[in-house]
């Protein structure tokens, strides 16, 4: 699948001039609200209508202001998970996952009924009414009735963001069988570092409704313009043991390894680690007596102050690179230069996946 | 009084003449302007046309004007050298004046105004966004409408079909006005109401009437307060 996008919008003070492409996978939207992200994937879904603009989905034109082109929504098919899921009161869990069933067309491979509701694990939700439904569970019938629709693309704004952190934690695990089950490409529209750092493959980063850099989620979210409490280093590595007991698992980078919080891993798993780069230490000699687990030594290969009394610190180790966020008095009194050998203490690792 | 002292309320065949009569004119009026009255409604919902100030002016006209102004235009444009009345003859061999149908026309327009009110209003509390969800699954706007729009709606199309409805069973001024009040075709039970009151010794039959037309009246809102609340419990999200 290729996507193109490009489009400009004019609505009050806020203009949007944005374009990206994508070869399938999950492609993040990614920035702070207001940043034009769902104002960019109304205009794919056909929803809104930019002024100028251009849609070509593997070849098809189905938006060209110049050429007077403009597919209508129902046309398209791409299916549109919403922030709030927005399920048809008058319908039952059941007529809702198959009201898109009725417009697709005949020769589209429709995914299986049952395989969709087997992994949303929504089967004992069926013939309840969407009223009666807890925000998480509407948000996996929303996804399952956008799936079985047969869409060709998905494109799914803030599906997480309307939920509290634990129906969050509780969808999750679907989007990544998702990713992984599904042939179907997404556009997945978040702000949240956590989200786009667990699901993407390509991060489209948006602010004031430009797009400001394109790539993968770890030279994204590394970027000081991401979210600064957030950003961080995301590393990639396979899990290598399970403790079930401390309910901790060792998960092997190229060269350290670091322990996670989490016993729901298998050995061999692959998994991404996000880093946020407020909780890395720097230090020049092992320290010892620290309740931290995860200690990594490697060398300073970067040193980038940010003109207002800190600085990011990149710290390599084999392949991988650690970002610290440290004082400049810090790396003066510590005298951090490139090629100097530190310890990096991790406060806290968050797993991706 | 040999069959008891009850005699007096059995209703003599013109008085069921004009219960069947104002039944039948009562539902055809409802029916026949339901679906004007649900594109009018939409047009006054959703619509962004010049001249909906004066659409909407129109439609609630009849619930301002007096019945009898009512039925003196609907005479003069349906009437059979009306504007309009002429060419329905001439063309289509409808004729409205001094008929039923005509009847039935005059209870229409006076109960429109009601109906389109009620529809609109249950037409702009409906959610948007679920019609654009339904878009993005596949669904075209006729769909859109059918399948979401409709259902969600239901309880004001039901609500002003039965307000249609009694308004028409109480039309009185208009369709006097325009078809007059002949027994068997055009005298409604309101009309023989009136004509019982106005001969001598004619109240026994107007008290009969009376009750029929309250027991019919407390029908209709029992059968709309059911119907509202069975379709109101599928409908709303709990």
């Amino acid at each position: 699948m290729t996507l193109l996008v490009e489009a400009r919008q004019k609505l009050g003070a806020f203009s949007l001039d944005a374009g990206f492409s994508s070869e399938g996978g999950v492609t993040a939207l990614f920035g702070r609200s207001g940043s034009g992200k769902t104002s960019m994937v109304r205009i794919i879904a056909g929803l809104a209508k930019p002024d100028h603009g251009r849609l070509v989905i593997d070849g098809e034109v189905l938006v060209d202001m110049e050429m007077r082109i403009f597919v209508p929504k129902h046309r398209r098919r791409f299916g549109y998970v919403f922030q709030e899921g927005r399920l048809f009161p008058h319908l039952s869990v059941r007529q809702n996952l198959t009201y898109g069933r009725w417009f697709a067309p005949k020769n589209a491979q429709a995914a299986e009924f049952g395989r969709i509701v087997d992994m949303l694990g929504i089967d004992a939700l069926l013939d309840r009414r969407p009223g009666g439904l807890s925000g998480g569970e509407k948000q996996r019938v929303a996804i399952g009735r956008a799936l079985l629709s047969a869409p060709r693309l998905l494109l799914m704004d803030e599906p997480l963001a309307a939920l509290d952190e634990a129906r969050k934690a509780e969808i999750l695990p679907y989007l990544q069988r998702l990713r992984d089950e599904t042939a179907t490409p997404i556009v997945y529209v978040s702000h949240s570092v956590a989200e786009v750092a667990q699901l993407a493959d390509t991060v489209v980063m948006m602010k004031d409704g430009r797009v400001e850099a394109t790539g993968t989620p770890s030279e994204i979210l590394s970027l000081p313009s991401a979210d600064r409490r957030e950003s961080g280093a995301v590393l990639s590595g396979t899990v290598h043991m399970v403790d079930p007991a401390h309910g901790l698992s060792t998960v092997r980078l190229s060269a350290a390894s670091i322990i996670v919080p989490s016993a729901r891993l298998v050995a061999g798993q692959n998994v991404r680690l996000h880093i946020p780069e407020r909780d890395v230490m720097v230090a020049t000699i092992r320290p010892e007596g620290l309740s931290a687990l995860n200690i990594i030594d490697g060398f300073v290969s970067a040193v980038e102050p940010d003109g207002e009394g800190m600085a990011r610190i990149h710290i390599r180790s084999g392949d991988d690179i650690v970002l610290s966020r440290v004082t400049t008095l810090s790396v003066e009194r510590l005298a951090l230069v490139i090629d100097k050998p530190v310890f990096a203490v991790i406060k806290t690792v968050a797993l991706e996946r | 009084m040999r069959s008891g002292s009850l005699d007096w309320l059995t209703l003599s065949d013109d008085e069921w003449v004009a219960i069947r009569l104002s039944l039948w004119v009562s539902g055809v009026a409802m029916v026949v302007s339901l679906p004007f009255g649900i594109i009018v409604a939409y047009l006054l919902a959703r619509g962004k046309f010049w001249g909906k100030s004066i659409l909407n002016g129109v439609v609630h006209l009849p619930l301002i004007l007096p019945p009898v102004v009512t039925g003196f235009i609907l005479l003069i444009l349906f009437g059979r050298r009306g504007v309009i009345g002429a060419f329905l003859n001439e063309y289509l061999g409808i004729v409205l004046s001094f008929r039923w149908t005509g009847a039935a026309l005059a209870c229409g327009v006076m109960g429109f105004p009601l109906m389109v009110r009620s529809i609109r209003l249950s037409i702009e509390s409906v959610d948007r966004k679920l019609e654009e969800a339904a878009g993005t699954l596949g669904a075209s706007p006729a769909w859109v409408f059918m399948t979401v729009t409709l259902p969600l709606i239901l309880p004001g199309v039901i609500a002003g079909m039965i307000l249609a409805f009694a308004k028409a069973m109480g039309e009185f001024g208009a369709t006097i006005t325009f078809v007059s009040n002949i027994p068997g075709e055009t005298q409604t039970l309101s009309a023989a109401i009136y004509t019982f009151t106005q001969v001598p010794g004619g109240d026994l039959g107007a008290m009969r009437l009376t009750i029929v037309a309250i027991v019919i009246s407390f029908a209709a809102l029992l059968a709309s307060e059911l119907l509202a609340h069975a379709v109101g419990k599928r409908v709303s999200p709990e």
